[in-house]
């Protein structure tokens, strides 16, 4: 990874071989106080080939909010680099004006008052008209989606992906890698995947029980465009039975397997790829670990980890790039191919500002039939919020402090937990909180909220055992998401200290009182990994606390002490 | 997470032998290696150990190793109470000096190979498979 500066000394240094970055001057809109379609799209064609990049959907049809994370901390050799930078450094870094647009998509100040001034993001229907104007500008530019798509919404979860399906095949889609996808169930997955007008990509995706490449995913595919060979290797997300519930695919085995992955960088390479592209879901960190790696990757579309960069980093000669989440951007990369070589590319991240950009009628109409069967369940009102409600962050978001609140009083325990996952809109101050919002939070195959006693001892190693998941300077060690929130607990973590060492004074925010080891404790949470875990499902205990509530507000939450930041 | 009880319990028992005493509990990878060689330096090329850097299951974690030349290539579990895994032996018809084996590790550890080549010389790699609770995945 390399710094802004080094980044542009790099493209000088090499300009006959790379590009400078196409980043847009946003400062100069921003005093213009107009932001225009055609400034978001306005792209000058470059090379001959072009790839569209839109990762980490997680079933967002529609224009939502989505705040960037204030905490997200790198450690080792991450400290201090893309992505582990975040609000006026970041803005700093990357001469982006406060209060423009760009503030508003890429950093987390100032969020409620600039959402109103900028209006929602996403909206598949707005990324269809950005993907248009892209494939008018280059008819044949390769659409690549990253994974983590058919979850993360009501109508998701009761289409048991297909709505969002049907959409991603009317953008014309052209091939896909997989995290979240698994967790419909194998049966429901193959179901899908024999459905698909395009590959289902995933080298490290292999058979459990010989450890062999499973049939159902090709490890990469080939497109013939602009007179160039281009290859897509897929990439999984290495840690799905472990982060997941590894018992609804117990097929399927994972890991990130990157001496398959030269091997297949090779093998593509002697069937005559011009370009190597890796559609990715291993996380940005372990993006740059295995570009440090691997050889002849030319580009790595990354997804996993959420990053939004509007300038992609060089790892050796590998361009990575980072498209963000929820439907909020897509990236569209201009490569120069010629003789088997990249020559140089061109690169934007597009925020989709829906008020900016105009939807395309025919997907709009699309997503309104897929939501047609369900709209009374998804509008109802469930009640309002005082406060921004947010999820990303490494440690604690709104959000889940609201739902580990609900959690405690509503199944009467001492201590409660929430997943670390990095999916979930954004509620502004004085919006009301509808039963999809609730949805939109909590959706999944596995949300039964477990009750249950576990001593003090073990409470603290699931958040040792989470925090190394989180902080191991390895990146290959690191899963991806962020720390296990916690209700009615507050600690101390020290990020750069061993497993084991990094988490103590554990203390019972009711009481006051110090955890201790060998007494229990009432714990109540969703999202078990664990088969048969019994308990109600967490959006209707959200729903049901919200509603009891009427009006929700979420105080700061100073219980998580970091030291080591 | 693993949340029943009687899972809770189970993962307990491996989490703890991983997060609280690793130093009481394992053999330096070192010292096993000098066990093997006895006393001999290993070189660190020469072979090569495929292993997952985080265990699916830690029952049954596959490995491979691959050691040209080698006659024979020793599997070490530094974590486990038992650190001895396997010894394969290669003849003169080997086709390859190559191995494929699942083991079972008792929590977080180096998994370590050493290989004896037909000059007496020796080769060693090691790498660290963690064994986690899991859970909360972006």
């Amino acid at each position: 990874m390399i710094s802004r500066r080094d980044f542009l000394q790099v493209g000088m240094a090499t300009s006959a071989i790379y590009g400078a970055s196409g980043a847009v001057n946003w400062a100069k809109l921003a005093a213009q106080q107009k932001l225009l379609q055609d400034d978001l799209l306005q792209f000058d064609t470059y090379g001959n080939i072009s790839l569209i990049h839109i990762t980490d959907i997680h079933g967002q049809l529609k224009p939502i909010y989505f705040r960037e994370p204030e905490i997200n901390l790198g450690v080792g050799s991450a400290f201090g680099k893309v992505p582990h930078i975040t609000g006026a450094n970041f803005r700093k870094m990357y001469g982006i004006d406060d209060g423009s647009h760009s503030h508003y998509a890429l950093t987390h100040n100032d969020f409620s008052a600039l959402a109103k001034e900028y209006g929602r993001v996403g909206g598949l229907d707005r990324v269809a008209t950005v993907i248009k104007a892209i494939r008018a500008d280059r008819p044949d530019a390769i659409l690549l989606d990253g994974g983590d798509t058919w979850h993360g919404s009501y109508t998701c979860h009761h289409s048991q992906g297909q709505d969002m399906v049907n959409v991603m095949n009317a953008l014309n889609t052209e091939a896909m890698t997989f995290h979240w996808e698994f967790t419909l169930g194998s049966d429901r997955l193959h179901e899908i995947i024999d459905t698909l007008p395009f590959p289902a990509l995933g080298q490290n995706i292999f058979d459990a029980e010989w450890d062999e490449p499973a049939e159902y995913f090709k490890p990469y595919t080939f497109f013939e465009r602009g007179g160039s060979k281009v290859a897509v290797i897929g990439q999984a997300f290495p840690y799905m039975p472990i982060a997941n519930p590894g018992w609804m695919f117990p097929e399927y085995s994972f890991g990130i397997r990157d001496e398959n992955m030269q091997a297949m960088v090779d093998e593509v390479r002697g069937l005559g790829a011009d370009l190597v592209v890796v559609l990715s879901h291993n996380g940005f960190d372990v993006d740059k670990k295995m570009a440090s790696i691997v050889t002849g990757i030319d580009v790595i579309l990354s997804g996993h980890t959420h990053d939004a960069l509007p300038e992609p980093i060089l790892i050796n000669k590998t361009v990575i790039v980072a498209s963000g989440s929820n439907g909020k951007f897509v990236s569209r990369v201009d490569l120069d191919v010629r003789n088997g070589k990249m020559m140089g590319f061109k690169h934007k991240l597009i925020p989709i500002f829906s008020d900016v950009i105009t939807p395309d009628p025919d997907v709009a109409v699309l997503i309104d039939r897929e939501r047609a069967p369900y709209i009374d369940q998804l509008s109802e009102v469930i009640g309002q919020s005082e406060s921004l409600l947010y999820r990303r962050g490494n440690f604690n978001g709104t959000w889940d402090d609201l739902i580990c609140q609900a959690i405690i009083e509503e199944r009467g325990a001492d201590i409660s937990m929430s997943p670390g996952v990095r999916w979930g809109p954004s509620i502004l101050p004085g919006q009301d909180i509808t039963r999809e919002d609730i949805w939109n939070v909590t959706s999944m195959s596995y949300g039964k909220v477990y009750r249950t006693e576990m001593t003090g001892e073990f409470i603290h190693i699931i958040l040792e055992d989470v925090a190394d998941n989180l902080f191991n300077p390895d990146p290959y060690y690191q899963q991806g998401g962020d720390m296990v929130r916690i209700g009615g607990m507050g600690y101390r973590i020290d990020i750069n200290k061993p497993q084991g060492k990094r988490i103590s004074d554990l203390t019972l925010l009711k009481t006051g009182e110090r955890v201790d080891p060998s007494r229990n404790y009432i714990v109540a949470g969703w999202a078990s990994v664990n088969e048969g875990t019994e308990g109600p499902q967490i959006w209707d205990l959200v729903e049901n606390y919200i509603r009891r509530n009427g009006s929700v507000k979420v105080n700061p939450n100073n219980s998580v002490k970091v030291i080591g930041a | 997470m693993q949340f029943t009880r009687r899972d809770t319990m189970a993962i307990g028992g491996a989490a703890v032998l991983t997060s609280f005493v690793p130093s009481l509990s394992v053999a330096s990878t070192n010292d096993l290696i000098m066990e093997v060689t006895g006393g001999a330096t290993a070189a660190s090329s020469g072979i090569d150990l495929t292993a997952p850097e985080i265990a699916e299951n830690g029952n049954t974690v596959p490995i491979s190793v691959d050691a040209p030349g080698a006659v024979a290539v020793t599997i070490l579990a530094a974590g486990n109470p038992l650190p001895g895994v396997a010894t394969f032996n290669f003849g003169d018809g080997a086709g390859s000096q190559s191995a494929t084996t699942r083991i079972r590790l008792a929590g977080t550890q180096d998994v370590i190979a050493v290989a004896k080549m037909a000059d007496g010389s020796f080769a060693a790699v090691s790498q660290t498979v963690k064994v986690t609770i899991g859970g909360c995945g972006g």
